[in-house]
């Protein structure tokens, strides 16, 4: 190598690194538009999770303890029945949802989109509203009650014991502060969350697809099972998450329609930070099991979309 | 084949009655003569007229409109500067924050409000302040980001990077591509979240509940209380006037919608026309 092409190549080295410098500058100013919310989030979201597990294993003297946890076994039951409940309620919505997502997407684009914005629209209404609406409807002199006494079924139902002398006459099924009120709330308000992404995605499915299939003989049963349904599979899997998620933590769907009587994780976690029971202690130990119950089941799920081909076998 | 769509069409149909049953319910009894929730009485238009003197729902109302607009727009700024930072970062970066930006949107709500409210008491006890309209502020801020975030960052990717070296290279400082070439293009996007973001707010309850403390009170938690007590059928007259609006707007932005569809669609034969 002569001298000549060496300092040439010396002097853009130099230009070389005087530019990295000012690039990283350049970068830096751009990606600083982002630090006020980075620091922001360090505030109100992590700090706030911190806490959580903080509280969760010290005392109220601000001991370090695992006596929060000790205690969650007499909850046990709260546990199971809000997941049960909640697994009944996506089970549904998945069972509703599914057959009109495809409904849906099989219609017309004009159509789709009015049928689209009706299920939004129940949406813009307040939830609270919707579920309270749900308790004149379910009421023991409720409109379903009112209907079933007019036609005279209670009348009937009483006849049929009329020989019966320990029978009581009823005047009304007990629909409302159940526990299929708490559900048939959960999926009233949920059900849109499991309709939206479903359809979204079997909307973007290839028509082709589903056609080439058809000309190599596949009925209709095998195009749905082979590959609309394998093709719709992260819709479903989101759709799952965002049923199951509020509703195994919802606390204002059973105090409405269950008025106390059905108590689910969510109203444990309320009674400890609102009320006469304050503990935020158990609250947040309450809080942070429910939070690692919900990640398993999501990363259960999302593994479950990986292997997609394994789920379709069944 | 036919049969089987008429099949999920009727399906299709009978869950629509299902979602509507109950805002039917509510919209009917709005218009009660009595008090009573389930017994039909007689026509009136006295809950409305009573809703508007009822200072208790109307300052709530008043409540969640402040906090729903200071809130989205707050978080509209945060969020579209954020994500111009995220886009110009490595992904070695990038991708941990968007994960932590999706917690409060995957969280459930409870936690993300209980979560908040432990810091606000405890930050209130070391530094002498209580729960109010500002923590309300805050929290509201702090969920709605995500969104705007959310509905962003798609826009900023679709942008093509050439766009602002070209800016560069005209003469703009970093500061001027921002505002006069990346946000203009990525301003549907911004819009979009903007609209998400006070949706979620107006709409929420939860979060709110646990950060407001006792001195305000948004609609959503007058209602929740009233709910615990005997309602009024006041609260049946604001969730029909609420409906109503949102029912308008939605048939407007959907008309404006086609129409500008169908004058994409006279553009795009138009052009084939000429050719």
């Amino acid at each position: 190598m002569s001298r000549n092409t060496q300092s040439v190549r010396s002097e853009k080295g130099i230009g070389d690194s005087w530019r990295t410098v000012k690039e990283f500058f350049e970068h830096f100013r751009k990606q600083s538009f982002a630090y006020p919310y980075v620091i922001w989030m360090g505030l109100f979201v992590v700090i706030p999770i911190i806490l959580i597990g903080v509280y969760a294993f010290t005392s109220a003297e601000g001991t370090f303890t695992f006596g929060n946890f000790s205690g969650m076994i007499d909850y046990a039951p709260v546990f199971g029945r809000s997941l049960w409940l909640a697994f009944l309620a996506t089970v549904m919505c998945l069972l509703i949802g599914y057959p009109v997502a495809l409904a849906i997407s099989r219609m017309s684009p004009k159509t789709q989109r009015i049928m689209l914005m009706l299920i939004m629209l129940p949406m813009w209404i307040n939830f609270l509203l919707r579920t309270y609406a749900w308790m004149s409807i379910l009421e023991n002199t409720g409109l379903i009650n009112r209907f079933f006494a007019s036609v005279g079924v209670f009348d009937w139902i009483n006849g049929l014991h009329a020989a019966d002398l320990h029978y009581t006459p009823i005047t009304h099924f007990q629909l409302i502060n159940t526990s299929g009120a708490v559900v048939l709330g959960m999926v009233y308000n949920y059900l849109p969350f499991m309709i939206l992404p479903i359809q979204s995605v079997i909307v973007k499915i290839d028509p082709f697809v589903i056609e080439a299939a058809e000309d190599l003989g596949a009925n209709s049963r095998t195009v749905f099972r082979k590959i609309i349904f394998p093709l719709s599979l992260s819709g479903v899997i989101s759709g799952i998450t965002m049923v199951f998620v509020p509703a195994v933590s919802t606390f204002v769907i059973s105090k409405l329609l269950s008025n106390g009587t059905v108590m689910l994780l969510g109203d444990l976690i309320e009674m400890q930070f609102t009320g006469a029971a304050y503990n935020p202690h158990l609250g947040s130990a309450i809080s942070l099991i429910m939070m690692v119950i919900v990640i398993i089941c999501m990363s259960v799920m999302s593994r479950f979309g990986e292997g997609e081909e394994q789920a379709v076998v069944m | 084949m036919k049969k089987k769509y008429t099949g999920g069409r009727i399906f299709t149909a009978l869950t629509y009655v299902f979602l509507y049953a109950p805002i039917i319910v509510l919209i009917v009894f709005s218009f009660n003569s009595t008090k009573s929730r389930t017994i039909w009485s007689g026509f009136t238009l006295n809950w409305y007229k009573e809703l508007f003197n009822d200072n208790l729902i109307m300052s709530s109302l008043q409540t969640t409109l402040t906090v729903s607009v200071i809130a989205s727009v707050v978080a509209a700024v945060i969020g579209t500067f954020a994500a111009i930072g995220f886009y110009n970062m490595k992904k070695k970066w990038r991708g941990p924050l968007l994960t932590v930006n999706n917690i409060p949107v995957i969280n459930a709500d409870i936690i993300t409000g209980v979560s908040l409210a432990l810091l606000f008491i405890s930050a209130g006890a070391a530094l002498g302040f209580q729960l109010g309209f500002t923590t309300l502020l805050i929290a509201h801020i702090s969920f709605d980001v995500p969104y705007i975030i959310l509905s962003v960052m798609p826009k900023l990717y679709q942008l093509d990077r050439n766009l602002f070296e070209a800016a560069q290279d005209l003469g703009c400082t970093w500061f001027q591509t921002v505002y006069k070439v990346i946000i203009p293009e990525i301003l549907p996007g911004i819009i979009n979240g903007l609209l998400i973001a006070f949706t979620m707010s107006v709409d929420d309850f939860v979060i709110s509940y646990f950060t407001a403390g006792s001195s305000v009170q948004t609609l959503s938690m007058t209602i929740y209380a009233m709910t615990r007590r005997r309602i009024s059928p006041e609260i049946n007259a604001i969730s029909t006037l609420l409906f109503a609006v949102v029912l308008i707007l939605l048939v407007i932005v959907n008309m404006r919608e086609s129409r500008q569809h169908k004058v994409e669609i006279k553009k795009e034969k138009m052009l084939k026309g000429l050719v």
